[in-house]
């Protein structure tokens, strides 16, 4: 694991255990995620890779063990768990854009009404993060007007705008069309390049190896095997984790 | 046709009654239709189960009866008077049975359309740290009143037209009654009927139009 200075863990999840009905998914999870760290969970699907990077916001809730964030265990609701979830980004599989909001009114939403930033100030920030995501001269449309890739990189920009501790990314460009996933990859390598700590779930193996400290491969509902992105790609120790890769590698 | 010119003053002031009955119910109708819709979805038990008991009871109840509660139950027996002028006391009694009642028809249609709002904006908004209520108000309603501008005219034609049984709060000052009356004096008159349906469809066929082409005009495209 990579800690960075010796600090606490930014995340911190420990005996983690969850169930949907009957359904055990995610079973003692162990994991922390330092400051300045970017993590990609990987592993086949229904596995829980989506349901693990949810509750660190707790858009899922656990049902033992405990989520600290920034040493803090993880409000339960109202004020606090909203502050807290000011402070996490997150970038869904289906961007989820405000569909009756501009693209300039969907970044500057969370800090003019969260933060209670200016609109004026908002919106020139807005616009330094649109520019930086690459769409800054269509910040009048409307999400639907704009292709997949597109979208993506605004909700990654809308993220920033609350200028989170992290940023938590659910399967970012499972819903793109081949051709546009590179420009949102782009986007998170330079993310991770600028020091962001990140929790990526993703099957792009170009990007773990480009830009995560740590792989996290998990199955059944369990971390199967974690470490260096190189390694694991190369020499993976697990049966489960050599299975998954050949089934992924080959086509 | 002379019985319609001779009483036309009576039965167009009669007329102007319903459509400030529909005016005013029509604007608290929304407002408290959109409140019970925030209790059904929240996230309080205790809020939830009073939104759907209210709109199950109320809307199940014709309209009626809850006029006649509104004027013989809460204005006789337990005393709520809105003005010592009985007909001024008497509209806002009618207004109050009338947007009750019709409340939970809104909040029904705001129901459906909140059911049309991908999760995922929700999930969202909360994301980026907006409270249940900032995300009901900002990203939720917004985007749910869009999707059923069709339906909620529905809801506020009927309103319009339910403004004619006023009478069974007692209040004897809306057209239809007015009509009624006339007819006792002067037995039916066939083109008062006529003229006093073509009133209220020159106030309901718009509504219908206007709320059409709004829809189409709001539709949020995904």
């Amino acid at each position: 694991m990579t800690e960075a200075g010796g600090s606490s863990p930014l995340v911190k999840l420990e005996a983690v255990n969850k169930h949907f009905g009957a359904l055990h998914v995610l079973k003692d999870i162990d994991l922390s995620v330092a400051r300045g760290e970017v993590v990609v969970v990987i592993g086949p699907s229904g596995g829980g890779k989506s349901t693990l990077c949810r509750t660190i916001n707790r858009l899922e809730t656990i049902d033992t063990g405990s989520i600290t964030f920034d040493d803090q265990r993880l409000p339960e609701e109202g004020k606090a768990l909203a502050k807290l979830r000011s402070e996490v980004g997150m970038v869904f599989q289906s961007f989820n854009l405000f569909s009756h909001k501009t693209i300039m009114e969907n970044v500057t939403l969370g800090p003019i009404k969260v933060r209670g930033v200016s609109r004026q100030q908002a919106e020139q920030r807005g616009l330094e993060l649109l520019e930086r995501v690459g769409i800054a001269s269509q910040a009048a449309k409307y999400p639907a007007q704009l292709s997949g890739g597109q979208q993506q990189r605004v909700a990654i920009a809308r993220a920033l705008a609350m200028d989170p501790k992290m940023i938590l990314f659910d399967e970012p460009t499972s819903a793109l069309d081949p051709e546009m996933v590179q420009e949102v990859l782009d986007v998170m390598i330079g993310l991770a390049r600028d020091g962001m700590t990140m929790l990526v779930v993703t099957h792009e193996m170009g990007f773990a190896r480009r830009a995560a400290n740590r792989v996290v491969f998990m199955a059944d509902g369990q971390i199967v095997e974690q470490g260096d992105p190189d390694e694991f790609f190369t020499t993976p120790r697990t049966d489960r984790a050599r299975d998954f890769l050949s089934k992924i590698l080959t086509h | 046709m002379d019985d319609l010119i001779k009483y036309a003053p009576d039965l167009a002031a009669g007329f102007l009654v319903n459509v400030k009955l529909s005016l005013v119910s029509s604007v608290l109708a929304l407002i408290l239709g959109t409140v019970l819709v925030s209790m059904r979805v929240s996230p309080t038990p205790v809020l939830r189960a009073a939104g759907t008991v209210y709109v199950n009871v109320v809307r199940n109840t014709p309209l009626t009866l809850v006029l006649a509660f509104s004027a013989l139950g809460l204005s006789d027996t337990l005393g709520l008077t809105f003005s010592e002028e009985p007909s001024t006391n008497g509209f806002w009694l009618v207004v109050l049975g009338l947007s009750a009642y019709t409340a939970t028809f809104v909040a029904e249609a705001l129901r459906a359309g909140i059911n049309t709002v991908p999760l995922g904006q929700a999930e969202a908004a909360r994301a980026i740290g907006l409270t249940f209520l900032q995300s009901l108000r900002m990203i939720i309603l917004p985007q749910a009143f869009r999707a059923v501008v069709g339906p909620l005219g529905s809801v506020i034609i009927a309103m319009i037209k339910n403004t004619t049984v006023a009478v069974a709060a007692g209040y004897l000052a809306e057209s239809a009654f007015v009509m009624k009356d006339t007819f006792d004096d002067t037995g039916v008159s066939i083109p008062i009927f006529i003229g006093l349906a073509l009133a209220f469809m020159a106030i309901t066929l718009p509504v219908g139009f206007f709320t059409g082409w709004l829809s189409r005009r709001l539709a949020v495209v995904r």
